[in-house]
């Protein structure tokens, strides 16, 4: 096989060169080729899935331990005790929920308005150096936002921001529980807004480039049917293109879920159930980054490892969730018309 | 079980990075260098006696310091010549797994607070009392348990904020090692450890997290490695020892505390230094291990390696001082020596360890 190799590509060469345009058109690589390429690329999108399998049965095996000592009952344990051998993931599964869960309430409306007024309403000028800006956001490493969240923002927001919080929204009745406690800087608040800004880029960088790929014949046309800049963006960009929107979401989602440097320098590590946002609290990948390294209990270690399959499934759970969202969207589009 | 303990091993490998695999892989390479793996703590100072060393007899040494837990494992998978760890083996341990320990340098804890008003070494404080404000029991400042320790400070009713060490650590070990031993309390109801259930506070990671928490956090204490502190100038407390005195965290009190140790009688140099006899002895003291195989399949690297320790020892005190550890006193050196005849065999049941 090998050796036929050089030979039909300079025959094939040869014929290109002298090809002349009209003419019936050749199969420009012998089909054994096509038949390669099809199976290598093949093969690549199998080693994701095949590396995928791997993580989640390394991940069970390595759990295994834990799993059959707790079943369960490791979720809603709120134990966290290297020392007597009992744990639980309640407490760093609610601080990874939480403050993912602010990172998205600030993150996507933020993003959502300055890709619109990079698509929409920036003059031409601003519009490439403000984009530059924002993909080189994405780009710094988490541990930079871990150390500037630590030594800049906190000390910040705990004389001027947090103070003012818990004053204002520590004594409403029920949401109040969320907002109490000593300022101390730190805790999942604080966690969450520093996600907040690095999921930014992310969902910022992915909205600009989706709403730019919307014809301008639809856009002119609803602004020639006398639609506001906003009724444009709310009935004709964003239906347009919901499918990369959610796409861009869930990439800050991941991102989120997922972050540990960052979110370790400013959550406060601690393993206690706290309701409040201000109370410092731990997140699953800052717990497995703080305590791997010298976990030397084989119970311990087990436990840390179904901390990292928790993880897994969270992140699976919300791809899920949001291909659900997309077809129902989709369905829904189909009954209106 | 062993395909089980096959993939934790797998597992830990994958996940601590590429300089593990390394460390593993690079074993049956040339003889020239040596390789162990564990604490992070004496890492400085084995990187600097490694470079010496190195240019001194042209063998190298590849330490990685991928922490306590990391070294027990790779020496338990033979990976690595010899183990560190910050926590020393339960006796115990050590027969079953068939290893051999010895201390090389001297470390400890040592209080740092944020008060206003309070200078380095002016606070002072009882193993009782950090027990109590650890546990959550001492809340504010002027707390009677505190003030009656201080009575010409005017402390604030500022509440304590605790901080301590999110990432296991030998550190937190000594820490919660010494509170164990001068409260019931806290023995029982929290227990010593790398890592540990801590009642209250805040976690953060490394010396310099809990440092810069602490620096942050008005009102707080936070505990940190005794070089940290004297590099840093942070404002540390004094801490009343076993004899009753009031001593300040410097060399001399921590070789105190080194020198009062009995290492004779303690079985498999099962020794922590904390609440240690010693008119100067600092409370609060530890020293970091070296873990290494009894019976040895490569006695030639085995060699190499006491050469190596034996040379620190004997050369390696005024580097050790440099990077603010406290070099082990030499008659515990003694005791070690004597350790590696007596233990250390070939194959054959050779000891390994001659002059």
């Amino acid at each position: 096989m090998s050796a036929v190799l050089p030979i039909s590509e300079s025959a094939n060469v040869e014929e290109l060169a002298s090809a002349t345009p009209p003419g019936p058109r050749r199969l420009r690589h012998a089909p054994w080729m096509e038949a390669a390429f099809e199976h290598l690329t093949r093969l690549f999108a199998l080693l994701v899935f095949s590396l995928l399998a791997a993580i989640l049965v390394s991940l069970v095996l390595g759990s295994r331990l834990s799993l059959e000592k707790y079943g369960l009952g490791f979720l809603a344990s709120a134990a966290w005790d290297p020392v007597q051998e009992d744990f639980g993931a309640l407490v760093p599964i609610y601080g990874t929920l939480a403050t993912s869960l602010i990172a998205m309430l600030i993150g996507i409306p933020v993003s959502f308005g300055i890709a619109l007024f990079l698509t929409e309403l920036a003059p031409a000028w601003l519009k490439r150096p403000l984009g530059t800006a924002i993909e080189l956001l994405a780009a710094i490493p988490s541990i930079i936002y871990g150390m500037w969240g630590l030594f800049v923002f906190t000390p910040i927001f705990q004389a001027h921001l947090q103070p003012a919080l818990v004053d204002s929204l520590g004594s409403i009745p029920g949401l109040g529980a969320l907002f109490e406690g000593p300022p101390l800087g730190i805790g999942m608040l604080t966690a969450g807004l520093i996600l907040s800004i690095m999921v930014i880029p992310f969902i910022t960088a992915v909205m600009r480039d989706v709403f730019e790929l919307v014809p301008p014949l639809l856009k002119e046309s609803a602004y020639g049917l006398g639609a506001t800049t906003w009724e444009v963006v709310w009935r004709v960009v964003l239906p347009y293109t919901k499918v990369g929107v959610i796409g861009g979401v869930m990439l800050g989602l991941g991102r989120a879920l997922g972050e540990t440097m960052a979110v370790t320098f400013v959550i406060g590590n601690a393993h206690q159930l706290a309701v409040s946002l201000m109370a410092p609290g731990n997140s699953i990948a800052s717990a497995l980054a703080n305590e791997f390294t010298e976990a030397v209990g084989d119970l311990y270690f087990s436990a840390l490892i179904e901390l990292g399959l928790i993880l897994f499934l969270i992140t699976t759970i919300v791809l899920a969730l949001s291909k659900l969202l997309l077809m129902q969207l989709a369905r829904r589009e189909g009954a209106r018309t | 079980m062993d395909r089980q303990q096959e993939t934790l091993k797998m597992l830990r490998r994958l996940m601590s990075a590429a300089a593990l695999a390394a460390a593993s892989a690079a074993t049956p390479a040339l003889a020239a260098d040596l390789t162990g793996a564990g604490a992070t703590f004496p890492y400085p100072i084995y990187a600097k006696w490694a470079d010496a060393y190195r240019k001194e007899t042209g063998v190298g040494l590849n330490y990685q310091s991928i922490g306590s837990g990391g070294g027990i494992k790779q020496i338990n998978a033979r990976t690595v010549d010899f183990g560190a760890s910050d926590m020393p083996l339960k006796p115990e341990e050590l027969d079953k797994s068939g290893l051999l320990q010895f201390p090389t340098v001297i470390g400890g804890d040592v209080p740092v607070v944020n008060l206003k008003g309070v200078a380095p070494g002016q606070l002072k404080l009882t193993g009782e009392a950090l027990a109590d404000i650890y546990l959550g029991k001492v809340k504010r400042w002027n707390d009677p348990a505190i003030a009656n320790l201080n009575p010409g400070l005017n402390l604030p009713a500022t509440a304590i904020s605790v901080v301590h060490r999110s990432d296991g650590s030998g550190t937190t070990f000594i820490w919660t090692n010494y509170l164990s031993k001068v409260s019931a309390e806290w023995k029982s109801k929290v227990g010593e450890g790398t890592s540990v259930n801590w009642p209250t506070g805040v976690g953060g990671k490394g010396n310099e997290g809990v440092a810069s928490y602490v620096q942050r956090i008005a009102g707080s204490i936070g505990y940190v490695e005794y070089a940290y502190v004297k590099q840093n100038k942070m404002a540390y407390a004094l801490v009343r020892n076993r004899e009753g005195q009031f001593v300040a965290p410097n060399a001399e009190a921590f070789q105190a505390a080194a020198a009062g140790a009995d290492w004779q009688k303690a079985p498999a140099m099962y020794l922590i230094l904390t609440d240690a006899p010693g008119k100067n002895a600092w409370p609060i003291a530890g020293a970091t291990f070296i873990l290494m195989r009894k019976t040895q399949d490569k006695p030639q690297n085995a060699r190499e390696v006491l050469k190596f320790f034996s040379w620190a020892y004997s050369k390696g005190d005024a580097m050790a001082e440099q990077l603010d550890y406290v070099p082990m006193p030499d008659k515990v050196v003694d005791l070690i020596q004597a350790s590696w005849k007596r233990q250390l065999k070939d194959g054959s049941g050779k000891p390994i360890y001659a002059n």
